[in-house]
């Protein structure tokens, strides 16, 4: 309503000063200042008192607790940044700041790229096409959890398949929980099978709104299947390949169900840490020791770490296809 | 672990099935006699109150259905609305009931609390009744030492009475014996080992036999077991003294019980698996190791988890040793309690003999209280999956020499960081070296 009076202002003449400022007044002019300026806010407002009320206190309530040694149901005493300090040179605190990020990487990276190319794939006439299509959207409905028991039991050590079939081409059984670079190529194909689909849908659904008189022409010109892919392709999905990136960072920062499931429901990741992620780090210190102020100011340090990486990946995606 | 000590109670629980077995395994066909505590319906107000009772555990955990419908029967005045609240005590409970005995509300009449979190509550006496102001320091003689002396903080204020105790058995298979060539009937079996040493040995003669299955499942049972024992030779202390002071370094129990796990993984004995983890179940199913530290509940977590087909294939022998406790949990009246004294009356019924009994009938959880041990639905039990093995007497027996032992305050978060390094230097993520001085470290680091 408001919207069509506006549009109606906007195509009148613009008045003379002296003129706008004589509108009757009285109850009259307050309800319509009511109505044209107060009731749009009061129709988008729920949204910002829920965003507030489960939004922004938490975060500055985090961020008061973060300032306190704050034990439940114990002493709370005001120590300024003390926290942050401490958690700064907090070997254990960096280590799972290693393996989210380790994680992050050998999940994401792999994931968007097979996402692409399955898009690719997905948008070419195929028969049985929306069958494909479906299937691959289909982990996504599994729950996180399922998919994590299920692959924490591909991956074990005594019993599991993968370990079955490393013995039939004469391996040793793998701990998988036992190192580093084990625990974390398990965890990130646990995250791949549930998100890569889901990805890829989103890029098909890009792909399709590119016009195709630009892969004509480009066909025209000689262009192979791939140059057209990289080309074309990948720089007009640019603002969704960010989407995407941005995320999956902050899916990946805040990895949590599947590395707790493949550590046996612990929140330790492994029994040196080798696959704890902050999330867990966080959920350790503030309900498994109940150090409430600690783990405040670590989740306050992910909120900016996961601020800083998605800046950092999307200034360097925005660079695709540049130079091209 | 702590965390082992909930998951396991809560197993046990899972294991419904199981459990009914300890529960029918009783050996009595009394129906539960109504409870008719004299001074509960003596004391009765006038005025109708209800006491909430706020457990944790899966299944039927903390058994205390029929022991409630019993109470509420005959005391029509003090109806008490039991409350599981959830199967997670690590996870949900503990931190739950924190957060509302801090905002002062939400918190049940009467609350359960597990032995892992003993150390943080006494710390924490004022937000508790003083149960003693109700007349309950009378039942001392009803308890072991250690389960008395747990629910008194070190200014003498008596804040919790004990429920169930874990005890501490050796479960076995009688099939990987036999086919080892040892003795398969329970008391040759624990003539075997007598104590640790024995216990090592006989591991070896197994691993001779049977090098591929492992003879011991993990790192956890054992270090707790020889703990309790070491502990009680060491004054009651384990990783605190009684002034809060971190003592992991000093303890000689400590060590002993660390050295000894060490003696056991490398000589190869271990199976090398966490306890609840999938493998674990995996391997108690498939006979990947013989032996396991067995306290009462964890009967139905075998017995859950192996299923019917290796019905007769487990049995129980004592500990070596004699003696050693894992889990078990305390009842309290949080002092914001608008019934305290109704709530007490409520909660000397349930640790008494008659709430006790009642619990180990229906979930199979083994009494603390003296005089429930001794009745003949607890002492004489015997239970049907391990070939009929008199678990009464094996459990009562292990809980009757055991020495007192003491919760600092951060006692859970210091087992879980320092039994975390053992699981690892068992598995081969820490070397066994440096394992003793990370131990320490983890143990220092978690008591902060």
């Amino acid at each position: 309503m408001s919207l069509h009076v506006d549009a109606g202002q906007r195509t009148r003449p613009v008045p003379s000063s002296p003129r706008r400022h004589a509108r009757p007044p009285g109850p009259r002019r307050w309800l319509s200042w009511l109505d044209l300026r107060a009731a749009p806010y009061f129709f988008v407002s729920p949204y910002f008192i829920l965003f507030a009320i489960f939004g922004i206190f938490p975060l500055v309530f985090t961020l008061w607790v973060s300032l306190h040694d704050w034990q439940l149901a114990g002493d709370k005493t005001f120590i300024g940044l003390e926290n942050y300090t401490e958690l700064l040179a907090d070997d254990k605190f960096w280590n799972s700041v290693l393996n989210t990020v380790g994680i992050f990487v050998i999940a994401t990276v792999p994931q968007l790229l097979l996402a692409l190319l399955l898009a690719n794939a997905l948008n070419k006439k195929l028969r049985g096409r929306l069958v494909l299509r479906l299937s691959v959207l289909a982990p996504l409905v599994t729950s996180v959890v399922a998919v994590a028991v299920v692959f924490t039991q591909l991956y074990g050590r005594d019993y599991g398949l993968v370990n079955w079939v490393v013995g039939l081409f004469g391996g040793d059984p793998i701990h998988w929980q036992n190192a580093k670079w084990s625990s974390w190529i398990a965890i990130a194909t646990m995250v791949d099978w549930r998100w890569t689909g889901y990805n890829a849908i989103i890029y098909l659904a890009a792909m399709q709104t590119i016009p195709k008189d630009l892969y004509e022409a480009a066909a025209i010109d000689g262009a192979s299947p791939r140059r057209q892919f990289w080309g074309i392709t990948v720089p007009l999905l640019k603002p969704t390949i960010i989407f995407t990136v941005i995320v999956s960072t902050i899916g990946g920062f805040t990895l949590f169900a599947e590395p707790v499931m493949f550590g046996a429901g612990l929140m330790t990741g492994g029994t040196t840490g080798q696959f704890q992620t902050v999330a867990m780090f966080i959920v350790k210190e503030g309900f498994r020791d109940f150090e409430y102020g600690y783990a405040a100011a670590a989740a306050w340090i992910l909120f900016l770490l996961i601020l800083i990486t998605a800046l950092i990946n999307f200034v360097l995606v925005r660079g695709i296809g540049r130079s091209r | 672990m702590m965390n082992n000590t909930r998951r396991g109670r809560l197993l046990a629980a899972v294991a419904v099935g199981a459990l009914a077995f300890s529960a029918a395994a009783c050996g009595s066909d009394e129906p539960a006699t109504p409870a008719a505590e004299g001074s509960g319906a003596a004391s009765a107000p006038a005025e109708k109150v209800e006491i909430t009772l706020q457990t944790f555990g899966g299944g039927e955990n903390f058994a205390y259905d029929d022991a409630v419908a019993a109470w509420n029967s005959s005391h029509p005045n003090i109806q008490v609305k039991y409350v599981n609240l959830t199967d997670r005590f690590e996870d949900t409970y503990l931190p739950q009931v924190l957060q509302w005995l801090e905002a002062g509300s939400g918190a049940g009449d009467v609350i359960a609390m597990d032995e892992g979190a003993m150390g943080l509550m006494a710390a924490r006496p004022q937000y508790f009744a003083d149960l003693s102001q109700y007349g309950l320091d009378s039942r001392k003689a009803d308890f072991p030492e250690y389960k008395w002396n747990t629910g008194v903080n070190k200014d003498g204020k008596l804040f919790a009475l004990g429920t169930d105790i874990g005890g501490m058995a050796m479960c076995y298979r009688t099939d990987l014996f036999k086919q080892a060539g040892l003795p398969t009937e329970r008391d040759a079996v624990s003539a075997l080992w007598p104590d640790w040493n024995a216990y090592f040995e006989t591991g070896k003669k197994f691993k001779a036999a049977l090098p591929k299955v492992g003879f011991v499942d993990g790192a956890n049972t054992v270090y707790n077991s020889v703990l309790a024992q070491e502990a009680g030779k060491n004054g009651g202390q384990v990783y605190f003294d009684q002034n809060q002071t971190l003592i992991v370094d000093k303890n000689p129990g400590v060590k002993a019980a660390f050295d000894y796990v060490q003696k056991l993984s490398e000589g190869g004995l271990t199976a090398k698996l966490r306890s609840w983890t999938e493998e674990w179940n995996t391997a108690m199913q498939k006979g990947g190791f013989a032996t396991m530290g067995c306290p009462s509940w964890m009967l139905g977590v075998i017995s859950g988890t192996s299923g019917d087909a290796n019905k007769g294939n487990w049995d129980v022998a004592a500990v070596p040793g004699g003696s050693g406790n894992w889990g078990g949990s305390w009842l309290m009246v949080p002092s914001q309690s608008k019934h305290p004294k109704e709530a007490a009356e409520v909660l000397n019924y349930l640790t008494g003999k008659e709430g006790q009994v009642a619990a180990f009938k229906e979930g199979g959880n083994f009494p603390s209280s003296l005089p429930a041990q001794q009745d003949p639905a607890v002492a004489d039990a015997k239970n049907p999956y391990f070939n009929d093995a008199p678990s009464g007497p094996i459990f009562s027996a292990s809980v009757a020499q055991l020495s007192p032992v003491f919760f600092g305050e951060k006692h859970a978060q210091v087992k879980a960081a320092v039994e975390e390094v053992l699981v690892g230097a068992d598995q081969g993520s820490v070397k066994w070296a440096d394992a003793w001085t990370r131990f320490v470290e983890e143990g220092v680091k978690a008591a902060g």
